[in-house]
């Protein structure tokens, strides 16, 4: 049951094992409603199985995960697919639909969901698509004649078209340049605010997780070893968390370099 | 020496268990696709895509090979049934030889090339860029929006594309038989329709709708499952090809055999 103190997302022991290699080994993880969580840590520590496990498009091998107090994996099959029509997800390489002009890719859940007609679903493009900053034309172009930040532009605008409470985002500034990566960060946090949704983002970018997190939560060896404010990244006192903030070679944190 | 004894056991067990692995993912996969063809929503503008994908798009290269294979038909059968004088026959070969058999069988061959390669391709690129994760993340079930269509699709065209087979290749027949081989026109219909019976239409469009099936299901079944990125996705295109051609011959043995086994 939901109350006002029940968290957003709450995991509690979640594991994760693929073959002998365990991914997530415990995870616990507190997400307030209407607050924007960044969850760092290293490649392979397990952030991306993490928020695939929440989601559903992974099953985890033990543990609970509750959205608004209910447990989505004692959910049935048909319950727990009814929760994507109240989450958001962009991933980390857009994951557009090729086959498909922009301004379908903006509103397939709409259409996938019949809540709108073809016609209703351009008009609805135009201004999702303008509330990232892309103007109408974009609509009919294909995905693969956008660049980079205008892919990712086009992916946060499918995240938002359906009015979600809980977006995700997979790595949003990977693979574009500074300035873009400030604008889509930027974008995340204005399109949040306004949405009024929670946030759970995952990210290896400093300065992203810094402008688009309120709170942070560091992963290592599949468990959760810090959360705290996003502005103590760097100076939190956790030697992990500040070596891996700062970039610092040296640290608790040894990376694995396998030849 | 126990080892030396048990390696090869054990890699076979291994073989084995991977087999009926194998065996048991694709069914369970076939098994769900189809229930999503009577469960609602359906996507008839994804059907249609992939029906004039199938149909419409293969025609060109299945009617050439119907047309050719028909020509080769009756040369091959004309400089065989000379010698015992039985030229006469000609016609009723080739005809049957094309319902029954080469029809369905080879214009499976042209869209398993074409289109199992294709569904491989298209859905194994969706697999590894996060496409089908994202359409499960817009309320969207993959194997409703992608595999059932598709299945559908395959096993609605390919009867209808070997029936346009089996014309052009009577045809192909009858244009050497008439313009080379000197049978008079009317004569050499009149023996390729006596000898046709309607049970030699419809096993051949039975067959041709098994095989669509199993090309739209390797097909799918190997994008769905492909991944490592660009090497990943050609091992699967590959796969599906030959997955799905080796599967065509071996039900074609077996639908063979209950059709017309004495």
């Amino acid at each position: 049951m939901s109350t006002a103190n029940t968290p957003k997302i709450r995991m509690r022991g979640v594991k994760k094992a693929f073959g002998p290699k365990r991914v997530l080994d415990g995870v616990d993880l507190d997400v307030a409603a209407g607050q924007g969580m960044v969850i760092l840590g290293g490649s392979g520590s397990g952030k991306s199985v993490t928020i695939k496990c929440i989601l559903g498009l992974i099953e985890p091998d033990e543990g609970v995960i509750e959205i608004d107090g209910v447990d989505v994996l004692k959910l049935p099959r048909r319950e727990r697919e009814s929760l994507g029509d109240r989450i958001g997800m962009l991933f980390q390489n857009g994951a557009l639909f090729d086959s498909l002009p922009v301004w379908e890719n903006v509103c397939f859940k709409l259409l996938a969901q019949n809540r709108i007609t073809r016609a209703q679903a351009r008009d609805k493009a135009v201004e999702v698509l303008a509330q990232v900053g892309l103007a109408e034309t974009v609509g009919d172009l294909s995905p693969s004649e956008l660049s980079g930040g205008m892919q990712k532009r086009v992916a946060l605008a499918r995240a938002i078209a359906a009015q979600p409470d809980i977006i995700f985002f997979d790595e949003p500034t990977t693979g574009l340049d500074p300035i873009m990566g400030a604008v889509i960060d930027g974008l995340i946090v204005d399109c949040v605010r306004r949405l009024g949704a929670t946030a759970v983002s995952i990210t290896h970018d400093m300065a992203s997780a810094r402008r688009i997190g309120e709170t942070a939560a560091m992963i290592h060896k599949g468990r959760i070893v810090w959360t705290g404010p996003a502005g103590n990244l760097g100076h939190s006192g956790n030697a992990m968390v500040d070596q891996f903030a700062n970039g610092e070679r040296e640290g608790p944190i040894q990376m694995e370099l396998r030849r | 020496m126990a080892a030396i004894l048990l390696d090869p056991l054990a890699a076979i067990g291994r073989a084995t268990l991977g087999a009926c692995r194998t065996v048991g993912d694709v069914a369970l996969f076939a098994l769900e696709a189809v229930s999503h063809l009577v469960r609602p929503p359906f996507y008839g503008r994804l059907f249609w895509h992939a029906f004039i994908e199938v149909a419409w798009f293969s025609l060109p290269v299945v009617a050439l090979t119907a047309v050719f294979t028909g020509m080769v038909l009756a040369l091959q059968s004309y400089t065989g049934f000379a010698r015992f004088n039985a030229q006469s026959a000609i016609a009723s070969v080739v005809v049957i030889s094309l319902v029954r058999e080469l029809g369905p069988v080879l214009a499976a061959l042209m869209v398993a090339g074409r289109i199992g390669a294709s569904f491989a391709a298209e859905i194994g690129t969706m697999r590894v860029t996060d496409q089908i994760d994202a359409l499960t993340t817009l309320s969207t079930n993959p194997m409703k929006y992608l595999v059932a269509p598709r299945l559908l699709a395959a096993t609605i065209a390919l009867p209808l594309l070997v029936l346009v087979a089996d014309v052009l290749g009577v045809m192909g027949g009858w244009l050497i038989g008439t313009l080379k081989l000197g049978f008079v026109s009317a004569a050499y219909l009149k023996s390729t329709f006596d000898f046709l019976q309607t049970g030699d239409v419809i096993s051949g469009l039975v067959k041709a709708a098994v095989f669509g099936f199993i090309i739209a299901l390797m097909g799918t079944w190997c994008g769905y499952r492909s991944k490592g990125g660009a090497q990943g996705v050609g091992g699967a295109t590959t796969s599906a090809v030959v997955a799905s051609s080796i599967l065509i011959l071996a039900l074609d043995y077996v639908l063979t055999e209950i059709f017309f086994a004495q």
